[in-house]
């Protein structure tokens, strides 16, 4: 690793502050922000530790209200029997990071805001991945993990674990920043970048993700991952569903997939499908084809257009306590 | 020096010997903060913690009971601290990016990959590594368990898997096939010895090896 200077802020005020200068990042867990610092592929003046500020860690469940503190860990967070038994479809999210070394180390904020897994990226060609004359080398290259939902020319996959979960449960994140607290839904944290040098998600510098907050009461939510290898690797598609209504009939059905876009893709179509019917494996195949509607897969990633159809139904099921 | 700061592992004096360091190094601070965001900063808080580095830093931790202190630049993760620093070279280098688990070593208790934690992060906490569980006079129930299973292959990745095991132990006492997958999918991969190390984990049950 290059040489960096390191802060250690006691308070949020504090860790805001020192981000606003630039070639300042957060660390939280460490997990992915040291290996890119190794790599080379992201560079720092100064880390803000965020292991040691006030405030930042924490669990709560205040009704069907839930609180998670950036920094707490995903071990913590899965070790909370209220919070499980209130959300179970977290504890299949949290499971999916498959060591408890990185459930030990890696953190709530750390899980949503993880750079994109992209090869390309990963080796330092930036994640728009793009050559000289401007052509794309994903889609001219091996995309098999890529986006099957590409936007312009962003063509990695948003690889948080949390995020369609927290996204179809309608979390909002909570954001300190020099201007003071804002609250977004999860989904506003993400975005596709234009040009070479944005990045993936849409905090200012200076800013801070400090928590994220759900209602999750009487939630019927569920998650499904389709995973080549069990333990230490990313799933291939991944597909997060929220359901509301009493009774057999769905009032309103979030559907949001992972793994397939460059944010959290939340699938629109999916959702109206399902709402006013009943959970049949009739609607939930439709909701499954709906889901998959105007997907742009590559030369190499056609296959996860059906992995998508399979973890849409599978989290429909899991979500409805059916077989399907 | 206040509690704190004991804490921290950082003192007052170490603060100060890392500002100065930055300083001579080419004025860290004043390279790093524009001066709005520098105004900024003062505005929100005027007690903002001094940036130390990228020069040495003077640390302390307990690495297997022992308080030691040191002075190391923040870059340096823990694995290389302890190994190439404190000659603690029971944890490996073998991936050295949070995948193959051989350098697993407790900090506070809890498995974390010893090459992904700064080692300035570590200041102040405990940190115990496969020698701290046992010597081969005294070995840990773990680690006799492994001998007696003939639980390694080439034996690189075993002080890793010795460390996750024990930690799966405090956990689970007396841990299902489930758990045990669970429990060391961060340090399991593809060697031929596992059935060795299942055999372990498993004699748990009734072989009294516990995680403590």
């Amino acid at each position: 690793m290059r040489p960096f200077g390191y802060a250690a802020p006691a308070t949020v005020e504090q860790a805001v502050g020192l981000l606003a200068a630039e070639g300042s990042e957060a660390l939280a867990g460490g997990t992915d922000l040291l290996s890119l610092l190794k790599d080379d592929v992201e560079r720092v003046d100064r880390l803000v530790a965020l292991r040691g500020v006030a405030g930042l860690s924490g669990i709560e469940l205040d009704g069907g209200m839930l609180r998670i503190g950036a920094m707490t860990t995903l071990q913590e967070l899965r070790d909370h029997e209220d919070v499980i038994a209130a959300l179970p479809a977290l504890a299949v999210a949290i499971d999916g990071v498959a060591s408890p070394q990185l459930r030990a180390m890696g953190t709530v904020g750390g899980d949503l805001l993880q750079r994109p897994r992209c090869w390309y990226y990963r080796r330092g060609f930036g994640l728009l991945a793009l050559t000289a004359d401007g052509r794309s080398m994903v889609a001219g290259g091996d995309n098999r993990y890529h986006a099957i939902f590409p936007t312009g020319q962003a063509r990695f996959v948003s690889p948080s674990s949390l995020a369609p979960l927290l996204v179809a449960v309608g979390a909002e994140a909570v954001v300190r920043g020099p201007a003071g607290e804002r609250r977004q839904p999860v989904e506003a944290l993400y975005r596709a970048p234009e040009v070479d040098g944005e990045r993936e998600n849409t905090l200012a510098p200076g800013e801070l993700l400090v928590g994220v907050e759900a209602n999750v009461e009487g939630s019927r939510s569920a998650v499904y991952e389709v995973r080549q290898r069990r333990a230490l690797d990313w799933p291939l598609m991944a597909a997060a569903v929220s359901l509301t209504g009493s009774g057999a009939r769905t009032e309103r059905a979030r559907i949001v997939l992972g793994h397939a876009a460059p944010v959290p893709h939340v699938a629109t179509a999916a959702g109206d499908v399902l709402a006013g019917q009943e959970l049949t494996p009739e609607t939930v195949a439709a909701a499954a084809d709906a889901a998959v509607e105007g997907a742009r897969p590559m030369s190499g990633n056609r296959y996860k257009v059906q992995l998508a159809r399979t973890a849409v139904r599978r989290a429909l099921g899991r979500a409805a306590g059916m077989e399907i | 020096m206040t509690d704190d700061a004991k804490r921290s592992g950082l003192s007052r004096r170490s603060f100060l010997r890392g500002g100065a360091a930055g300083a001579l190094s080419g004025g860290l601070a004043a390279g790093l903060l524009t001066e709005e965001a520098a105004g900024a900063a003062a505005a929100a808080d005027t007690d903002a913690p001094e940036t130390v580095g990228p020069g040495p830093v003077e640390i302390e931790l307990e690495v297997n009971g022992v308080t030691r202190r040191l002075a190391v630049e923040p870059r340096v993760t823990l694995l290389d601290g302890l190994r190439d620093r404190l000659d603690v070279t029971g944890p490996k280098r073998v991936c050295d990016r949070g995948t193959c688990g051989a350098c697993t070593v407790l900090e506070d208790g809890r498995p974390i990959y010893a090459c992904s934690r700064l080692m300035i992060e570590s200041a102040g906490r405990s940190v115990t590594t496969v020698e701290g569980l046992g010597s081969p006079d005294a070995m840990h129930d773990v680690q006799r368990a492994f001998v007696e299973n003939d639980a390694q292959q080439c034996g690189y990745c075993t002080p890793g898997f010795v460390v996750a095991t024990a930690a799966l132990l405090a956990r689970h006492p007396a841990p299902s096939e489930q758990e045990i997958e669970a429990g060391l999918g961060g340090n399991l991969c593809r060697c031929g010895t596992y059935k060795g190390i299942r055999a372990v984990v498993e004699g748990a049950g009734g072989g009294g090896v516990s995680g403590g």
